[in-house]
This record gives C-alpha cells, structure tokens and sequence, in this order.
C-alpha cells in the first residue's frame, strides 16, 4: 500500500520525499489545493486565527521563560520583565494584547461561519472542532490573566472558581478542588500556570483536526454553492497565500497601534495593584471578550441557573448544525435569516456592553432581554425559518452568479443542500 | 463585503464598549481634569527638566511614606542623570541590608542598585503611623488607578474643606477625587515644601505636574523606546502592506470574478 506512492520530486527534494513524504504533503494542502475562487475577505480570519495562536505560543514560551509562579513573586517577576529584561515590556504587551487580538479574530471566524451556513453538512465535525476550540481558548485566556496576580487576576479567579460552588450537592468539594485548598491561592496559581502553558498546544492538535475536516470538503464560500469543476476554483498558491498574507499585514498594523501606543486600553487598572485577599475590588469585571457571557451568567437570579445558562450559550453552538434546518447555506440567500443574522451580532453586542456595566438600575432587564434573544435565535428562529422562509434564488454554480429567477425556478427550499 | 466591514467595525466597537468607564463611581467621584503632558501621543517623551523636579519632590516629600521597591536608583540614568548623580541622590536614601557577619542586619546609605526604600520597618508600623493606612507603593501607580496620571495630579491637588456630614476620623481628610473621599494621606503639596533647583517657582500645581510625570516615567520606563520603535514598526507594515496589495492585486487579475 505505501509503497504504492511514487515521489514526483527530484534530487534531494525526492529522496527525502520518498521517505518522508511531507514536501507532496505541503504541495498537496497549501500549494495545488484547489479552493473556490470567490472567497471574501471574511475567510481571511481563520488563517488569522492560525497566526494569532503562534505568536502567543512564541511570546508565552519567552514570558515562561522569566516568570514565577508563586504568590510571593508572580506580580514581582512581571513588573521584572517589564523593566529589566530585554524587550520583556514588548513581549509581555504582544502577549497581552494578542490575547484579544486573538478573540477578535474568532469571533470574526465564528459569525462568518454561522452568516454562510459553513457549518451545515458535511462541515458539522468542522464546526464542531472549532467550538472545541473556542472552549479551550476561553479556559487558556482566563487562566492566562490570573497569572500576573494583580486585584483583578485574584477576584476573577475567585468568582469564576466559584461557579462551581454552585453544583449540586459537590459543588463545595469540587471548587475546593479546583483551588487546592480553603480559597485560591498559591497551589491554585501554580496549577494555572501549568495548565496555560498545556492547552494552547492542545489548540494546536483541535487546530490540525480542524484543518484535516476542512480539507476534506474544501472551503465553504459566499455563495454556499459547492464548487462544480476547475472554472470555480483557483489553486491555494499563489492565490490564497498571498491575500492570506496582505490580511495578516492589516492585522499586525492593528495589533502594533494597541501594542505600542495604547498597551493598557484593553486590561484593568486595578491589575497592576497587587493581589490582595483582605480587599475587595469595587467592580469585578472580566476581561472584554468574556462580557457577554458574563452577562448571561447574571441574567437569572439563581447562581446554578447563571452557571449553566452560561456553558449552555457555547455548547449550544455544537447542535447549530442541526437546529438549523434550512437546506439554503449561504445568508445571502436568506431574506429572512440575514435581518435576525445582524440582530445576533448586535444582541452580543449589547450583551458584551452590559457585562461591563453594575448589576443595578436598567442593566440587568436589558441583560435579560438580551440573552432570552441569544437563546431564542438558536432554539427557535433558526428551526422555524427552516420551514417557512422562502430563500431567494441561487445561481447554479459559483462561476454563474447572477441568475434571473426565471432561469433558476428549481431553487426551492426543499432542495438538498448544495 | 459591506456587511462583513461592519462586522468588523461592530466588533471593533465591541472592543471598546467594553472597557466602556463604570458609571457607578462616576455619579460620586468627579472624573480627574483633563491635563495636557509632554509625554502623551505618538511622538510623546518624559521633558527631562519636569521630570527630574519630580524626582526632587519625590525625594522630599513623598519618599517620607512612600517607597518604589520595582524602580532602582540606576534607573535614574534614563532620565539624564549620570553616575556620580545617581550614586549621590541614592545615598540620600538609608536601607537595611544584612545579616553581617556577626548576623546582625544593619543600615546603611542606598547605592544605585537598590530600589527606592519602603521607609517603614514594616506595614504595621506604617499603618500605626497612617491613621490605619499603608502608604500605597508608587512604582506603578499610574498604571495601577482608573483615571491614570490624570487622577494622580487631581489626588494629590484634590484637598478641599469636608462637607458638614462627612464624619471623617481623626487623620483623614477630603479629597473631591478619591473614591471615598475620605484618604489618610495628608495634603502635601503646599506652597514652599519644595525649593526647586532649577529655579522653577513651586506651586502645588507645577509640583503635582512634574511628581506625576516623574510617577508616569516611574511606571513606564520604555515608553520613549515603545513610541520609537513603534513608529518604525508600523510605517514599515504599511510599506509591506501596501505592496502585498499590490502583489495580490496583480495575481487575482487574470481571475474572472
Ligand atoms: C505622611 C505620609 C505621606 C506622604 C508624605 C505622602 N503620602 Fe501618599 N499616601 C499616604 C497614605 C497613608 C496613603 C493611603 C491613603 C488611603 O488609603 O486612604 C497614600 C496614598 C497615595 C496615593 C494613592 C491614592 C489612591 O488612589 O489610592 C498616591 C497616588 C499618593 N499617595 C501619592 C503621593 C505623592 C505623589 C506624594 C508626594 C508628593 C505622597 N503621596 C506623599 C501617605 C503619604
Ligand atoms: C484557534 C482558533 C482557530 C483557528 C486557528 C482556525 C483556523 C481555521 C482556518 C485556517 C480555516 C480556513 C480559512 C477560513 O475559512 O477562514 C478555518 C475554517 C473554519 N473554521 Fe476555524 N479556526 C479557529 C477557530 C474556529 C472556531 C472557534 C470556529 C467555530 C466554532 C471555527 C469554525 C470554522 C469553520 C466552520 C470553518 C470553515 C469555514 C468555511 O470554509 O466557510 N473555527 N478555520
């Protein structure tokens, strides 16, 4: 069977690929591979993603590198960093701001997936895949922003572990557990540490499956019309590699003006005060990319009802692509879908702007209202369009996209998905 | 596209929405005035002259409670000092070093590589010396507060007479800009605490300027090398940039839409 592969390379580059054969490998998946020819610039985001998840691994194994792990001298070795070691301030400020750089970017890839429908058949393992990935970079970033130990990492720390609490009959034992002891602390931070420097590599596996499900069917596009032949793709080099790389161009000028002009926008103050046990913070915010969760976990009164209504918003994205039932993929062709699409994107919004904001006055109605739309979208928009919105007509295939309907009369909503 | 760009603003918002202020302490604490520094923008530096008379007030007024314990007299390099200079003003400074040999811990004059002492013995006594209060330490504070240097100058210039009701105990006093307004550091930055060498005439105003700019360099010691380098990094982005666009552009050419 293996001895079936015949390397088409020369020289040196054939002998190695008759042993190991990675550079047919790389020709395969990043040069030849064909990928449909009208992507936007809303694909860019996964390779985005891609880059992001490297440059905190590179600027997380420096940090490593200097930092300590203990009570005693987390917040001593960080301001170290910052002052004497060698471009420790920019390492630590890329790592930093990278991490919601890092959110943005999935967040962009995430509402990019569900607008063109990338996650329905045969893409759900896909979709699922990355929602794997998301949970895991949720748990790396809110461990990750423990680590300095200021105020804001120690009470974080404290309410979130104290989610737990909040099971059943173990609730008091598990979150013990969790802290390795009576209340966070140093064996708490320790195993922190070392479980933010495992999980990013073990994104990096979810990553590579993610990728091996991708390839399998190729990518999704605008129009949510699988590709027909040659005419609709284009190979991934020169193409995709090269637009690919203008987008990761605009990014780094993104993250560079927050990295070196305003380092400290997107962090809490009171993170560069000391932890301290004996003082409670005013406000306890997370950081901006969990605010909307953190506005449905104070959405209902009950703390066990906060706890899973809050995992409840992510692991719901794992059933999307069957609480979806509209054969149509792409949004463009959804009149209806597209106008509750865009109230999402500001429903989380407004969900995310009222996190930040103290439980008291108009807020938590609004929070509430909020999240009862979140939930609603999922569980009953999205399976009642699939039977009663009429999608407009789509073109036959990606190189023929403007259609009168007359020509097209057989895009119904009964179709299987193209 | 034009969906997907707002998107991308949204998000963008997002991001800002965020960090939205809280209003709830607003609505008691008047937001710190608005101060121009030589440090702030792209091309902004610590002025060498206001910085280093914010080393002077720092050294006779504050470092009476106050310690810096990440900040090192060598440090003072950056801000135009040289060796003797630094050697002489640390030696202002008295630290408990030790043990000797004959196990005793003994004090003896700073040297540049020590940090700006905490001049208690420990936070006890300086609370017994405080109304209860520890000096906070400054070698991060105008990171470390809501408001930044802004409310740092507004702190320290922020005294006023108690409202009737206020209660206040015995060693505290009203500040409009701290949140409770009730703060156990006296007022310290009054007429003639100071006699600058330099010349400059010392009001509490130009006192709390150059202290907080001091403070901000304190906080921020890259900051000049962060703007430099930032300007490069970004200029030459946008060279690259562009001309992958231009790369792209040429190769999607022969692609029929
Ligand atoms: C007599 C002792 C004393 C002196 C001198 C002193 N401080 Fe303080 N300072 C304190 C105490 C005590 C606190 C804590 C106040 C509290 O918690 O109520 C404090 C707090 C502060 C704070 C933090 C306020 C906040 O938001 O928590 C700043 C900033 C500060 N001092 C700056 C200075 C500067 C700058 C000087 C020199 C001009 C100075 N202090 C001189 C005793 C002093
Ligand atoms: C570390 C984070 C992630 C990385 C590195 C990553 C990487 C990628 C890459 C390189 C692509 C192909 C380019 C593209 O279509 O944009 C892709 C596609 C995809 N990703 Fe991700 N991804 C990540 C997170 C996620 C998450 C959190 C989800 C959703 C839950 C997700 C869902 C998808 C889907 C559905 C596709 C196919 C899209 C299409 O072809 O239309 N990904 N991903």
């Amino acid at each position: 069977m293996a001895t079936d592969y015949q390397t088409p390379y020369k020289g040196v580059l054939g002998w190695l690929d008759d042993r190991l054969p990675v550079i047919n490998f790389a020709d395969q998946h990043l040069r030849f591979y064909p990928t449909p020819k009208n992507l936007t610039y809303a694909w860019n985001f996964g390779s985005l993603a891609g880059i992001a998840l490297v440059i905190m691994i590179v600027t997380g194994i420096a940090l490593a590198m200097h930092y300590t792990p203990h009570t005693d001298y987390a917040f001593a070795s960080i301001q170290k960093i910052m002052r004497d070691v060698n471009y420790g301030w920019l390492l630590r400020y890329i790592h930093m701001n990278g991490a919601s750089f890092f959110f943005i970017v999935v967040y962009i890839h995430m509402f990019r997936g569900l607008y063109y429908g990338s996650y329905k058949q045969p893409r759900e393992v896909l979709w699922g895949l990355g929602v794997i990935i998301l949970l895991l970079m949720m748990a790396t970033a809110f461990m990750g922003y423990t680590l300095p130990w200021g105020q804001m990492s120690y009470w974080g720390a404290t309410v979130i572990t104290n989610m737990f609490s909040a099971v059943p009959v173990f609730g008091d034992e598990i979150t013990r557990w969790l802290w390795g002891g009576f209340a966070v602390g140093n064996p708490t931070l320790q195993r922190f540490f070392s479980l933010h420097y495992l999980l990013p590599f073990l994104i990096v596996g979810a990553v590579m499956l993610h990728l091996v499900a991708l390839h399998r069917y190729g990518s999704n596009n605008p129009t949510g019309i699988e590709p027909k032949g040659h005419q609709d793709q284009v190979p991934f080099h020169p193409y995709y590699t090269v637009k690919d790389l203008f987008g990761l161009g605009v990014f780094l000028i993104a993250l560079s003006l927050f990295v070196f002009y305003a380092p400290n926008y997107l962090g809490h103050a009171i993170n560069y005060q000391p932890a301290d046990p004996l003082v409670t913070p005013p406000h306890i915010v997370p950081e901006w990319y969990f605010l909307p969760f953190y506005t449905i976990l104070r959405a209902v009164p009950n703390k066990l009802g906060g706890v899973l209504l809050m995992f409840g918003s992510v692991l719901i994205l794992f059933a999307l692509p069957w609480l979806d039932r509209s054969p149509v993929r792409s949004g463009r062709y959804r009149p209806l879908f597209k106008q509750f699409f865009w109230l999402l994107v500001l429903d989380v919004l407004v969900l995310g702007y009222v996190g930040a904001m103290p439980p008291s006055g108009i807020w938590p109605t609004i929070g509430r209202v909020a999240t009862a739309y979140y939930f609603i979208f999922f569980l009953v928009i999205l399976p009642l369009l699939g039977v009663f919105e009429r999608p407009k007509p789509r073109p036959h295939s990606i190189s023929q996209p403007v259609l009168s309907d007359r020509a097209q009369p057989a895009a119904a909503p009964t179709s299987p998905a193209e | 596209m034009a969906k997907f760009r707002n998107l991308l603003a949204a998000a963008i918002a997002a991001a800002g929405l965020g960090l939205a202020p809280v209003p709830v302490e607003a609505a008691e604490t008047p937001a710190p005035p608005e101060h121009t520094w030589q440090f702030e923008g792209v091309f902004g530096t610590f002025d060498r002259a206001t910085v280093q008379r914010g080393l002077q007030v720092f050294n006779t007024v504050c470092s009476a409670c106050h310690g810096m314990k990440y900040v090192h007299f060598r440090n003072l390099k950056d801000i135009g000092y040289n060796k003797d200079q630094v050697e002489a003003i640390a030696a202002q400074y008295t630290v408990t070093d030790g043990p000797n040999d004959q196990g005793e811990m003994y004090q003896r004059p700073a040297e540049p590589t020590d940090a700006f002492p905490f001049p208690y013995k420990n936070k006890e006594a300086a609370k017994n010396a405080n109304n209860g209060a520890v000096p906070p330490d400054l070698s991060v504070i105008t990171n470390a507060r809501p408001g930044g240097p802004e409310y740092v100058r507004a702190v320290l210039l922020g005294y006023e007479k108690a409202p009737e009701d206020a209660n206040l105990s015995p060693g505290q006093y009203w500040n409009k800009y701290y949140p409770s307004h009730k703060i156990s550091m006296p007022q310290m930055l009054v007429q003639g605490v100071v006699d600058y060498q330099d010349g400059t005439k010392a009001t509490p105003k130009q006192m709390a300027h150059d202290v907080t700019a001091f403070l901000h360099w304190a906080s921020n010691p890259h900051m000049e090398e962060r703007k430099r380098l930032g300007l490069k990094v970004i200029l030459f982005l946008i060279v690259l940039t562009a001309m992958l666009y231009a790369v792209q552009r040429k190769i999607w050419a022969d692609v029929e839409k």
